[in-house]
Parts: C-alpha cells; structure tokens; sequence
C-alpha cells in the first residue's frame, strides 16, 4: 500500500510538471502579452523595450520557464506581472476565502446530499421521493449563473434580507466575511446536493437490491439495522470518489458563481489573471488547482482501498 | 394438522403488468411440509420455485403480490404478517440458505459478525457464549479453524466454504424449517458432494424441515423424502422422491428425467421440444399441452386438475397419466452418439503449452518476455484430430477455460507452442494471426446473454462473421442467414429478433450459429450448456452433434459437468490445477479411471436416483495455487505415497485401453484398488 501511494505521488507530480508546461506554452504562443495589454496603445518601441526589460519578458521563453519552475519547488510563485507583488501575497487571501466558501458548501452539502439520498432510495418511488428526485433535476438543470441571479433578485433585491455582491476587500476576516458568502454557498450546495444526492440514491438502491440485503431481511435483521449495518457501508463506498471530485471542484474554485457575486476567490483571479495576461498567476493558478485536484483524488483512493476490505486484501496479496 | 410445519393454501403470487393486466407467477399452490420431512421443489428456470420459497418465509420480491392464497406456519399466516411479527420468525423459526453464498453474505462485514449477528436477534446467549458457539457452528458445518475463519471477509473464503458460513448462519437461530434455494447450484462437483452430505447429516442430527429447492434432480434425489415438481407456476407432480425419480407419472417429470445426460448411460440424452409457457401466457387448457407426447383433444382446452393417487401417494396434474406407466426403464439413450473411428489427421496440436497470470515485471515487459517458475497452466501436450470432439474437464480453477482462451489467442501463452493444420504455428497474439486462421477457430461462450449483443438483432449478429469472412453482400447475405438459422432448428421469422426475444435455448442456438457462420475448422465450447435448464441442454447437444456430423468440424468442449462431457465426446482430458492428469478415449476414461483424481470427480457426480449414493473419496480443499514441486494432486490425493509424490512429477503411463495417465502408481495397481 505505500507503494502504491508512493507511486501515486509520483504520478501526481509528473502531472504537475505536464500541466505547468502546457499553461506556459499556452499563455506563450497567444498573441500579446503582458506588456501589450498594460500598455495599450503605447505598445511599441522604447516604451515596450523597457516594460520587457523590467518584467524580465527579454529573456528566452524556455529560460523563463526553468528559471520558474526551480523557483517554483521552493515555494515561490514569483512576481504577479499586473498587481506588482509577490504572488504569494496574492494567492495567499484568495486561497482563504475560496476555502471558507468550499468548506461552508461541503459542511451544508455533503451531510444533505447523503440524507437526501438515503431518504430517497428508501423511499424509493413514493411520495419522498418523487418530491426530492424532481427537485433535485431542477436544482442540476437550471444553470448556476441563473440560479444564483434568480437568488440574488429575490433574497437581495425584494427580500433585501442579504448583501447581493460581495463588496469587501480581499483580506476581510472570517466573521466579517461570514454573512456575505450565505447566497454564494446556497447556490452551490444546490447543484452540488442535486448530484450527490442522485449518486447515492442510485448505489443504495443497487445494494438494497443485492443477494446479500435480501439474505439479511430473510436472516430476520431489523429493518434501520439492516440499512445502517449491510446496505449504507457497502452503498456510499462508491460515493467517496464523486464526493472528492467535488470537493475538488470546489475548492479549484467556483468561477461562475464567484464571478455573479464578486466573491474574492481563486475561480474569480483565474478569469482576472487570464484577461490581464498575468502569465505568473495563471501558471500558479494552474499547478494549485491541479495539485487540488491530485491531491485529493489520492486521498478518495486511499480511503475508498482502506475501507474496502475486499481491495485491501488484494492489495496485501500483491 | 399437528404435524404439519407449513401448509401453503391456494397461493397465487404475481405482478401487474403495464397495461394493469394480472399476471400470475404461481398458480392455486397447495401443499404441506410435515415436522422433520425434507421436501425438494424441482423445476426449470421461471418455473416459480424459488418464489413459492420464498413465500414459505412471507417474503415476496419487489414488484410481487400476493393475489390470494396463504402460507401457514404455526397457523398464522406469514403472508400479511407485520415486518416485525416476520423479523422474530425468519432465521429463528425459519432460515433460508441462498443460492449463491458469496453474494449472500455482506461484503463489508466479517464472517464472525454476520453469524454472531443472527445469534444476537435470536438467541439469548452472551457474549462468551455467542463467541463459543460461532466456533461450534463453524466447526458444525466442518470449516477449519474456525477461530480464524470467523475473522475473514467473505471474499477471503472460496465458494464451497462461503456455502458453508451461509449454512453455519443458518443453522444459527436452530430453526424449525430450513429453506434452501438451490444450495449446490455453482459449486464444483467434489464440493457439492459434500455440502449435500452435511445437509443431510444436519437434517438427520436436528431433525430440521427442509425445503430444498433446485433444478438439479441429482441433489434432489440425495437428501429428499419428497418432491413436488413444478411446471409454469403450478405444482404438476408430487409425491415420495423414490415413486417421482424412478417412475415419474407425469409426462414432463418423465421428458426432464430422460434429458440429464447420465453416467450409467451412454449416448445424447432426449431432448424436450418447445420450451416453457412465459408468465401469463399459458393457455386455456394444461399448461403442458405444447410439448407433451401423450397428450389427448381435452388436453388443449380445459386443464387438468391435481389428481391424487393414493396407492402410490402421489399428486399428478394430467388426464392421462396411466399412459405413462408402460414405459419401461431404459438402458441406453435412443439417440445414441455415432462415434466413428477417427482417422489420425491432426488438426491442432498443443505442445508443451504454459500459460500464466502473473503480472510481468517492468523488466519482462521491456524484454518482452515472461517469467514464473510456477505457471497456472503448465505443460499441456494434447493432439487433436479432425472431426473429433475432445472435451476437457475439471473443478474450477483447473485451466480448461485458460487453454481454451489460449487457443482462441485471447491469452499469450508463456511458453509452448500451438500447430494448426500439423505445420502452421499460430501466432500467441491475436493480433498476428492472419484472417483465415481467425476464421477456422470459432468460440461459443457459456453465457449467451453476456455473449450476444442486446443492441443488435439476429440478423446483424449472424451477419457480422458473413460480411468479415466472405463478404456476402444484400440476396446471399441474406440467404446465407437463412441458411444458417435453418441449420440451428430456427425460422426464418427470428432474423428481425433480438437477443431479449429469445428463450434461453434460442439464444444458445443463435451464438452455435454465429460460430457455424465463420465456416470453422475448430469450434472452441466454453461451459455451453451450463447456462441452460436440462431439457434444453439436451437439445443444444443434440443440435452440436448433429453439426458435427454434417460438417465434420472439431469441438473442443470444457465443461464442469462430466455426464455431459461423456454423452458428447470422443477423448476426454481431466485436468487439475492447470496440469493434465489423464487422457484418453471418453468411454475408457469413464469405464476405468485410473488416475486418482478422475476417480475423485467420477465418485461425487449425482445421479438422479436416490439409490445412486455418490462415493466421497477426498476431501474438497481448494488448493490456491500448484504445487511447486511433485505431483500437482498431491494435496487432494487417497493414494499419496508420500515424499515421491511430493517431490518428483509423476510420468506419464499408457494403458492398454489407450488412456495415458500421469501417476507414480501403476495402472495395474490403481485399477485394483479402485474404490
């Protein structure tokens, strides 16, 4: 098993290395660059000449890149090129508030999505369930920036019981933050809960069809006995795969929705730093959302091989 | 009434289908278990069986009703008793032991716990005590050491053990009546063997009921008093095991028994023709009406009721069951095999052939090669003629599959090498292999259902191989369908079918033809009857031979179940842990298994008499890989000499009969001390 993880770090990191040079040659061979779009209209000659120069864009592209990435495993991002500071400065915030956005959306979402889903399938075809099953297709196919302007219309400009935007500097505290993402995190956990929550009716459903359900019912267990101790642990198994994935797209931060409510997170630089050309932000925009990515993919497999008794021994025979 | 356990009245279980109509899957039941009687319930697949046991434990399946009718235990009905009435009676008063054990028992809980779990609801012991007796139980059902078996994982024990732990938890709550639903259905022959005497020893120790459900009429016949034999939902024929098996007088019983291919009888058994009626589709008159041979003008229009006799104390539904009686018992199947000489003409030679799992190294994989000092198939060498149908045989786990696959070129063989037509080697990847040579090797796979696309009707699929191979286009391609559906028995009206129209048979007949489409020299047959109930085995078979016969093609047929391989073919190669133990002309093989092994197999095959005991020679261990060194039974074996056997690989010997052997004792010795 450490092994297998061991090797799976190291898949991770050649990933990391992949998805660093794409971006680089990506954001390389489209027209203009960082000095073209701060300088506008006065782009050409000396005045050019000297902005590369003092951005360093002078020198060859693959120098540029090596020079980065040693930087890079040393923990430095380098120089955001339009915000003329360190990136780490910038990031830093950002990373903050997308993670207490994540955080509230994952602590609201996920315990939903599993009760709904539970409830769902236990019910399966009754009442409880067509109520929540047409719901949630509605929350999954209305599209969030729909979804979160219809909330915005209705929650901050009739009720006025909410702040609409997210009107604050970029470094607020937690508390002072708090009121502002409660629509943010509702439009999220939306989608989000829809998902899961067909996910997992659809795996308890299968195990509540199994041999083995069929076994215990007919062994004379208890009814929540029997959905607590054979169909829960062998139905929501599957479901820690999907709920990493979330939780990665969560935290690799939530453009559209960031950018409806002017949240100050990582999803809302990734669309400022790519329209101002800001080639350092984006490739570390870049390697952070992909190691989120890596990251937590790997801790679902570790989970999902520890839990399962049947993966574990195979691993173990191995 | 007192000595009843369970009375089952006028039941009638069904669902509604789409247009509200009714539909009945069991029809007017009545019977009765008495206290201690086992019972078994034999009928085709869709024949209800299963339903009616489960009824017996007021369980019915989603999408089920009751439509009238009850199941009486104790004289109150478990069929509108409340969840929690039912939780205090199934597994204390009755248990039900599954079909298949390993999808019974809960993945993510260990063996101990899902025993203990039953002796918390049922029984009143503590916690020392329920640990003693989860060991006692273990012990009962004889699984070694069971102090540590009680902390695995279901998928840590193999199949005839984990049918054990379901007998164990059974057995748990000491119920008054034990239902089983096909118990031994998927287990190796040696371990069938077995668990079938452990049920009968419970039965005779506790003096439990049982209800024995099944379509193998072999099992049935070992540990049953009773039989009721169902038909299309209803009960046909009922009465004491002895009086059903021997003179069955109901005319299906009597096809279903004529079409087991036996060990006693040599030749194909007699097929049924036709199939049973679906749900809701049976006529006005006896159900059976389609594809019985003694039936009258009244048979067609109104059914017949069950009749009881009561100089033989039996139940017969039929009008005219006196016309049965005449038949005398048979010594050989009418259809008997034509097998001819075979001309010594080679047509695929394997020599030397090993074949492996093991996952390649890094460095193997470089090189492109394989190492294991101890392949899962190892030094195969068997010749093969034309037109002869060779079969090999073995428990699970014993490569006749790998070998086949390797032949098909699906599997890299490591070592050896395989001759098509005495010169040509053919290549181990599929991929090198020309067309032609693709085209003469055909494989027909166990699971028509798994094998046969849903999306694609007969007609694609017949035409697919015609296009590849020939490149038949529009009138011919269509011809040659038709042709080809003819020659498998079917209509031209099933080209516009699909796979999910047809009967199981149907669908078998359809993949013989796929192969037969390819025009091959080789048909490879893996387990192709096995997915099928017996009569329309018997009519697969019967349709192969007759192929064979025509076409002169070679068949290379696995199979599990030895009455089948020796009702259909010429040489026989027993196999065991991926090694061959013996081969040799199918009638000599049976007749006089030498090697040790072939006895083993030969002894636990059941008859479908009750007074046919099956001869348990060895043990049924499951042996997880070859040994490394000596005699690959060596583990298994009565007759092990001891070091010789364990260091040193048996030669091969030949018989006079033409049989080769590999043993260290003497052909001479091994017959007179045949058990």
């Amino acid at each position: 098993m450490f092994f297998l993880i061991f090797k799976r770090i190291l898949l991770g990191l050649i990933t990391l290395f992949i998805v660093s040079l794409i971006t680089f040659v990506g954001t390389e061979i489209l027209p203009g660059d960082a000095c073209t779009t701060y300088l506008e209209r006065e782009a050409y000659g000396a005045a050019l000449e000297a902005c590369y120069k003092r951005l360093g864009l002078d020198i060859p592209a693959y120098e540029r890149y090596l020079s980065w990435a040693y930087n890079v495993i040393q923990g430095d991002f380098g120089y955001s090129l339009s915000g003329q500071m360190p990136i780490n400065e910038v990031l830093g915030p950002r990373i903050k508030n997308s993670m207490v956005l994540a955080s509230a959306a994952i602590i609201i979402g996920i315990p939903m999505a599993l009760i709904l889903g539970i409830i769902t399938a236990l019910w399966r075809d009754k009442l409880p369930d067509i109520i929540i099953s047409t719901l949630a297709i509605f929350s999954m196919t209305i599209p969030e920036f729909i979804s979160a302007t219809l909330l915005i219309l209705i929650v901050a400009i009739w009720l006025e019981w909410l702040p609409g935007i997210v009107i604050v500097p970029t470094d607020v505290t937690f508390f002072e933050l708090l009121p502002n993402i409660i629509l943010p995190v509702i439009a999220i956990a939306m989608i989000m809960t829809a998902h899961m929550a067909r996910m997992v009716r659809s795996s308890v459903i299968q195990v509540m069809a199994s041999d083995y359900v069929q076994m215990a019912i007919l062994k004379g267990v208890p009814y929540w006995k029997m959905v607590f101790k054979h169909v829960l642990p062998n139905a929501l198994l599957p479901a820690i795969n999907v709920v990493a994935l979330t939780i990665a797209w969560l935290l690799g931060g939530v453009v559209v929705t960031e950018v409806v409510f002017n949240y100050p997170g990582l999803g809302r630089l990734v669309i400022e730093s790519i329209s101002n050309r800001d080639l350092p932000v984006v490739q570390a925009l870049a390697i952070i959302l992909a190691s989120i990515y890596v990251s937590i993919n790997l801790i679902a497999d570790v989970m999902t091989l520890m839990l399962n008794p049947r993966l574990k021994t195979l691993q173990i025979r191995k | 009434m007192a000595n009843y356990i369970q009375t089952v009245k006028n039941l009638s279980i069904g669902f509604k289908s789409q247009k509200g109509k009714e539909i009945s899957i069991l029809r007017n039941i009545t019977t009765n278990i008495k206290k201690g009687e086992t019972v078994g319930i034999v009928g085709e697949s869709g024949s209800g069986k299963s339903t009616l046991a489960l009824a017996m434990m007021g369980y019915v399946k989603h999408g089920l009703y009751t439509m009238s009718g009850e199941c009486l235990f104790n004289s109150s009905n478990l069929l509108n008793m409340t969840n929690r009435d039912l939780e205090k009676i199934r597994g204390r008063k009755i248990a039900m032991i599954p079909q298949n054990a390993g999808q019974s028992l809960t993945p993510n809980l260990k063996i101990g716990y899902q025993i203990e779990e039953a002796l918390k609801l049922h029984t009143n012991l503590n916690k020392e005590e329920r640990e003693s007796k989860i060991s006692d139980l273990l012990n009962k059902v004889r699984l070694p050491s069971p102090d540590i078996m009680a902390l695995r994982y279901p998928h840590e024990l193999s199949g005839g053990q984990q049918q054990r732990v379901a007998v164990a938890m059974a057995l748990a709550g000491n119920p008054e009546l034990l239902l089983l639903d096909e118990p031994t259905t998927g287990l190796d022959v040696t371990t069938q063997a077995h668990v079938l005497e452990l049920l009968k020893d419970i039965a005779k120790d506790t003096g439990t009921s049982m209800v024995y459900v099944s379509h193998d009429l072999g099992a049935i016949a070992q540990v049953c008093d009773r039989v009721i034999v169902m038909y299309a939902g209803e009960i046909v024929l009922e009465g004491p095991v002895r009086k059903i098996l021997k003179e069955p007088i109901h005319p299906y019983t009597h096809g279903l028994l004529n079409s087991i291919p036996k060990l006693s009888l040599s030749g194909l058994p007699d097929s049924m023709p036709g199939s049973q009626p679906q749900p809701g589709h049976a006529g006005e008159g006896c159900s059976f009406y389609d594809r019985c041979n003694i039936s009258v003008e009244k048979c067609k229009d109104s059914a017949p009721k069950l009749e009881y006799i009561s100089e033989i104390d039996t139940s017969v539904r039929c009008f005219n069951h006196q016309e049965l009686k005449i038949n005398k018992k048979k010594n050989s199947f009418s259809n008997n095999i034509n097998k001819k000489n075979i001309k010594i003409n080679e047509i695929l030679n394997l020599n030397d052939v090993s074949i492996t799992y093991a996952k390649q190294s890094f460095l193997d994989q470089i090189f492109n090669k394989i190492t294991d000092s101890n392949p899962t198939v190892k030094d195969i060498n068997i010749n093969i003629n034309k037109g002869e149908t060779i079969a090999l045989v073995g428990e699970s786990g014993s490569g006749k599959s790998t070998i086949l696959k390797s032949i098909a070129g699906l599997l890299k063989n490591k070592d050896g090498s395989i001759k098509f037509n005495q010169d040509k080697v053919l290549s181990s990847d599929l991929r090198n292999r020309s067309s032609d040579d693709l085209r003469s090797i055909q494989l027909i796979f166990q699971n028509p259902d798994e094998s046969l696309n849903p999306n694609h009707t007969v007609e694609q699929i017949l035409s697919q191989p015609l296009k590849l191979y020939f490149d038949f286009k529009g009138e011919e391609l269509k011809k040659n369908i038709i042709q080809l559906l003819k020659k498998v028995r079917l209509g031209e009206f099933y080209m516009g079918r699909y796979p999910r129209q047809l009967s199981g048979g149907e669908k078998q007949r359809v993949a013989v033809a796929r192969a037969f489409a390819a025009k091959p020299d080789i048909i490879l047959c893996d387990e192709v009857t096995s997915a099928l109930d017996v009569s329309v085995q018997a009519a697969v078979l019967d349709l192969l031979n007759n192929l064979k016969e025509d076409l002169g093609t070679t068949y290379i047929f696995v199979s599990h179940d030895l009455a089948v391989v020796k009702a259909i073919s010429d040489r026989v190669a027993v196999l065991y842990q991926g090694r061959l133990c013996e081969i040799g002309p199918s009638k000599n093989v049976y007749q006089f298994p030498s090697h040790p092994y072939t006895e083993v197999l030969l002894g636990a095959v059941l008859d479908p008499d009750p007074d046919i005991k099956p001869k348990l020679i060895a043990e049924d261990i499951v042996e997880e890989k070859p040994p490394e060194n000596g005699c690959c039974f060596q583990g298994r074996c009565p007759r092990i000499l001891g070091d010789k056997c364990r260091n040193e690989v048996p030669p091969w010997q030949i018989g006079e009969n033409g049989n080769s052997i590999r043993c260290h004792i003497s052909i001479k010795d091994l017959k007179s001390q045949q058990f």
